[in-house]
């Protein structure tokens, strides 16, 4: 099986250089569902960080879809990342932007055709249960609303590997629940690697999944 | 509403610069046009014992364009009844030569200095009577006008700088977000910037809109030309095309400028 992720003696620091992931070793299959869980300032979010370019390697080599993150151009990097979906914990949603705008985004960046885009759109808003909302703008909505929009934005353009970071953190059980699955609907319906960080794994997952674990600045499998 | 807010801070400050600017080129085009009303009606009268012809005058120097030899014949009819006609024309013979020379623009202080100096090194020129007094106190009052106005834009132009430098940051806050965002999503920077090239370029061309309104206003304005009347000139307030192309072309730099300066500054988010 196609490795999507591969990391050898990844080390990953900020730049007070107090090491947070030390030297670690793991692969991700392509095609497969993966939870990172962990204390709270264990490393989740840095590692998760560092795979879509965010933190460059202190050490060691890491691969993404082929593309080496040490010393990444910048092209490369955006080449990367419109083939990555993201879901972030506080969202990062345009807040100028109206719902429908942003999820818009991944696929105008793809260079996609408007027709192609709007079906998509239409087809995401139904998915998430926010058709009626479209035009409204993020602040206007709540919480787990806008995560939901950030989920819809990340499949937008059918990536090869979506990374959550917490993405059902401060949610209801109604988002979560709809949160969960789309992310369950794209790994098996559309093959997309998923990556998931998160404190708690659900009890309801219906598929198999991977789960690796962070402690003291080393990654271990859990079985 | 929110998209107008957006534009009107830095629309303000570059209509305030275009003002500044397009006020600028009034004044000095009035004092250009004042200076040449001058020159037109400034003339310096030179007395010589023998004749000297014209060519010879002009090769004097540059400035003098026209030489005119003044008649006697006027103040030898005042003279008339109190001489007789053998002593008129004894006198006729023993007048000086006095002429009238004009110049091809209105001179500095120096400049009339240096010509009187020039003129009276001249064989058999006796006098030169530059009225002096009077020409210093006009140009002294030109130049007067001329830098209190350019202080006056000088001013206008370094608070809207200040101005644009304050927008600048709140642009750089509005901005940056977004574009971090984009990035995010593997935008490249040409694409995370249009929006806000489109925005600074759109405020170039509302701001220079506005300017080329509100000057053919002016222009058109009985009151503004019946002031240049007065003062005996005719100035050109805005030329609707090598006014606007200079005015349009300060705008795009100006924003374009802000906008790559935040392109400059931003730093991405992750």
């Amino acid at each position: 099986m196609d490795k999507v992720i591969i990391a050898e003696n990844l080390s990953l620091a900020y730049s007070n250089d107090e090491t947070i992931i030390n030297k670690v070793n793991f692969s991700v299959d392509s095609g497969s569902f993966v939870f990172i869980t962990g204390a709270s300032g264990s490393g989740k979010s840095t590692l998760l960080k560092s795979l879509y370019g965010g933190l460059k390697p202190d050490q060691g080599s890491l691969i993404v879809g082929g593309v080496e993150i040490n010393g990444v151009s910048r092209k490369k990097l955006n080449f990367l990342r419109r083939h990555i979906g993201i879901v972030f914990q506080d969202y990062k949603l345009v807040k100028e932007w109206t719902i429908e705008k942003n999820i818009t985004l991944p696929l105008l960046i793809n260079g996609y055709e408007k027709n192609v885009t709007q079906n998509q759109v239409d087809s995401l808003l139904k998915h998430v249960r926010l058709k009626h909302q479209a035009g409204k703008y993020p602040l206007e909505l709540s919480g787990g609303e806008q995560q939901r929009v950030a989920m819809a934005r990340a499949l937008s353009h059918n990536p090869i590997l979506i990374l959550a970071d917490e993405p059902t953190g401060n949610l209801d059980d109604y988002s979560s629940g709809l949160i969960w699955n789309l992310l369950e609907g794209a790994n098996t319906q559309l093959k997309t690697t998923v990556i998931v960080v998160t404190h708690h794994i659900p009890a309801t997952m219906g598929i198999d999944y991977k789960h690796f674990h962070i402690e003291y600045g080393s990654i271990n499998e859990v079985n | 509403m929110k998209s107008i807010k957006n534009h009107f801070s830095l629309v303000i400050a570059l209509v305030s610069i275009l003002f500044s600017v397009q006020v600028f080129i009034i004044v000095d085009r009035s004092i250009n046009a004042y200076k040449e009303n001058l020159a037109n009606n400034y003339s310096i009268i030179m007395v010589a014992q023998v004749h000297i012809p014209e060519e010879q005058i002009k090769a004097i120097s540059p400035l003098i364009t026209t030489v005119n030899e003044l008649n006697p014949e006027g103040v030898i009819k005042r003279l008339n009844t109190k001489m007789d006609k053998k002593n008129l024309e004894l006198l006729k013979i023993t007048l000086p030569k006095f002429y009238k020379l004009k110049l091809a623009h209105f001179p500095s202080p120096q400049e009339i200095e240096r010509l009187t100096k020039n003129l009276l090194a001249t064989k058999s020129v006796k006098k030169v009577e530059n009225f002096s007094s009077n020409h210093d106190n006009t140009f002294k009052l030109l130049l007067l006008f001329k830098d209190v106005i350019t202080v006056f834009s000088l001013s206008i132009f370094i608070v809207t700088i200040l101005l644009i430098l304050k927008e600048l940051r709140i642009w750089q806050f509005m901005h940056n977000e977004r574009m971090s965002i984009m990035g995010l999503f593997g935008a490249p920077i040409w694409l995370s910037s249009a929006v806000l090239f489109r925005l600074s370029i759109v405020d170039a061309i509302i701001a220079s809109f506005i300017t080329f309104i509100v000057f053919s206003y002016i222009e058109s304005s009985l009151w503004i030309s019946r002031q240049f009347e007065s003062i005996g000139i005719e100035v050109v307030v805005f030329d609707k095309v090598e006014d606007f192309s200079l005015l349009f072309a300060i705008a795009m730099f100006v924003s374009v400028l802000l906008a790559s300066l935040i392109l400059l500054g931003h730093k991405e988010e992750v």
